[in-house]
């Protein structure tokens, strides 16, 4: 294992992380680490390990073995000294039944020891932030609905004001007024607080973390921005065309230019022929447009380059291979 | 410390802001004024060596093992089941203050409602003011001698309660092994002792400390004025053994 620096710019480390429940691998050797200020998106399909690493960095559950560092404090060790760094908004979100939005926050307030002076101004904050103040601060909190609750959840994970913020599925329920004000609050605390948000909604997590760590089967399958996700993972890029022209033409013409191209769909309708083809070139629809003006008889309509979304990334990158089942069994 | 307070007064104001607790409450002190009803009836056909009061608190078993399971069953396994003890334990708070606010809380409101049986002989000496009876009714030391082991007693049976609801997430099945153990601290001595197996010469070593588990041995002690060390060792070091076993549940459960 590697020594833990004083001066390590790293505000989360994590080095070889084991879980397991009985036979059962939860995480296996899992390393890696989040600068000061960065946001993480957490991907996995269901039963990866995405919550079991949560609740381990968030001090709830000890690791089998290896070492998770918060601020270059030893979870394990000191999970009380951690807890006043970090705040974790757990899965489904559970909150107590019989009690108002005000007064939850209030004892939340008091648990997490911020100054009595400065909870009262802390509290309208996260209220005014999550839009809670109009309808809900009085209401009690069985009453309201699933995406009012989330906000209540994602209120009481601001209110210490964290310097680290472990978030597992917080966006579910919300509407999409809401997604986007989440959205703009976490873009908002990029680089005063270490964010790692768990989640499925991939295009969430794209817009909004700067990096992103897939886990499948317990192990790091994939981390890096989005942009080096597609190079590793997707290299090739997806193309439509579309031609006036006939089809068997415009299928030779892609073979001509570049012959590793894989066609995956065509149609004809009328007398336009289009094809969804995938290439290794980076540009090709430069090549296309230029070639095909050359032909007097073709009349070109439309291409479009298909950009690989997180979602295709994400579905490549966790397909079970013979390695992970290897690694796991 | 402060943790710990405002954890107790959370779980205080849950209590007090709880229908089931005044449910709880009406019931106890209901069956209670029955029975004291009872056996001041029963004193007014034949004479009696021992005070009504004394023969008052010699069933405090009967409310022990409805209104302990009552009280507690919903303390963790709500938790469990809402998975509010997860959100709980990502403060700063430790497992052991989560315990002992919950413990004190549900101890308070217990005591509080022994506290109320007080104004019972009050209400009889009110309705038939007779020197004689009066001295009868209310003699101070069977009453504090009563209410010493009442409090003292209600440490452990909370604990146990506690400890069972820790156990689950369903209150019912917390509600069950809850009386099912209290069953066990209250009249499990005395079945011991009055088996045959214990006449056996190996058995007969355990005569000692099982006669020393006798619940109602301690209380005549008390009813009488004697306040003998040994169970308040016995009730106050047990619940401090359940109350830590509890709080490493939860914070393995967690």
């Amino acid at each position: 294992m590697k020594p833990i620096l004083q001066d390590n710019p790293n505000s989360i480390e994590v080095q070889n992380l084991t879980k397991t429940y009985g036979q059962r691998k939860a995480i296996n050797d899992l390393s890696f680490q989040i600068k000061r200020g960065e946001i993480v998106g957490f991907l996995g399909p269901n039963g990866a390990g995405k919550s079991t690493t949560l609740r381990i960095l968030a001090g709830l559950i000890p690791a089998t073995s290896g070492l998770a560092t918060i601020n270059n404090v030893p979870v394990s060790l000191f999970p009380q000294k951690i807890k006043h760094q970090l705040a974790f908004m757990p899965e489904n979100n559970p909150l107590p039944e019989d009690l108002r939005v005000i007064e939850y926050l209030s004892h939340r307030a008091r648990l997490k020891k911020i100054p009595s002076n400065e909870q009262k101004k802390r509290i309208e904050h996260v209220m005014d932030l999550c839009d809670l103040t109009r309808t809900a601060q009085k209401k009690l909190i069985k009453v309201l609905s699933k995406g009012y609750r989330q906000r209540v959840g994602i209120a009481d994970a601001l209110l210490s004001n964290p310097q680290i913020l472990l978030m597992d599925e917080p966006t579910i329920g919300l509407d999409p007024h809401q997604l986007l004000t989440i959205r703009t609050l976490i873009k908002e605390l990029q680089g005063q607080a270490t964010i790692i948000i768990s989640s499925h909604i991939l295009p969430e997590i794209e817009a909004s973390c700067n990096r992103v760590i897939i886990i499948n089967q317990g192990i790091i399958v994939a981390q890096g921005t989005s942009q080096s996700l597609r190079k590793e993972f997707i290299p090739e890029s997806a193309y439509k065309i579309s031609v006036v022209a006939d089809l068997s033409e415009l299928e030779k013409f892609i073979k001509t230019l570049d012959p590793e191209s894989k066609i995956s769909k065509q149609h004809q309708s009328e007398n336009i022929a289009t094809l969804y083809f995938s290439s290794l070139f980076p540009d090709f629809n430069e090549t296309l447009v230029q070639e095909i003006q050359k032909k007097s008889s073709w009349k070109l309509r439309e291409v479009v380059r298909c950009e690989p979304t997180l979602e295709d990334i994400f579905l490549f990158a966790t397909k079970p291979s013979w390695k992970t089942l290897y690694t796991n069994s | 410390m402060k943790q710990f307070f405002n954890l107790f007064r959370y779980e205080m104001r849950t209590l007090l802001f709880s229908p089931a607790s005044y449910i709880t409450a009406t019931l106890f002190l209901a069956l209670m004024a029955l029975i004291y009803l009872l056996i001041i009836e029963n004193y007014n056909h034949s004479p009696h060596q021992t005070l009504p009061s004394t023969e008052f608190f010699r069933l405090f078993w009967i409310p022990v093992f409805f209104i302990v399971p009552l009280l507690t069953m919903k303390s963790f396994a709500e938790e469990n089941r809402l998975g509010t003890l997860e959100t709980l334990l990502t403060t700063p708070v430790t497992p052991i203050a989560v315990v002992l606010g919950k413990f004190l809380s549900i101890y308070i409101f217990y005591i509080a409602m022994w506290c109320i049986t007080l104004f019972y002989p009050l209400i009889i000496e009110y309705l038939l003011p007779h020197k004689s009876i009066s001295h009868s009714l209310i003699s101070s030391a069977s009453i504090i001698g009563g209410f010493a082991f009442i409090a003292l007693s209600g440490t452990l049976y909370i604990s146990i309660g506690l400890f069972t609801s820790s156990l689950t997430r369903s209150q019912l099945v917390a509600g069950m092994f809850s009386f099912t153990l209290l069953f066990i601290a209250l009249v499990g001595g005395r079945i011991l002792l009055d088996s045959s197996f214990i006449e056996n010469n190996l058995m007969k070593s355990l005569n000692i400390p099982i006669d020393y588990l006798q619940t109602f041995q301690h209380l005549e002690d008390f009813t009488l004025g004697i306040i003998d060390t040994r169970a308040f060792f016995f009730y106050l070091g047990n619940s401090a053994l359940i109350l830590g076993l509890t709080s490493l549940i939860i914070e393995y459960k967690a």
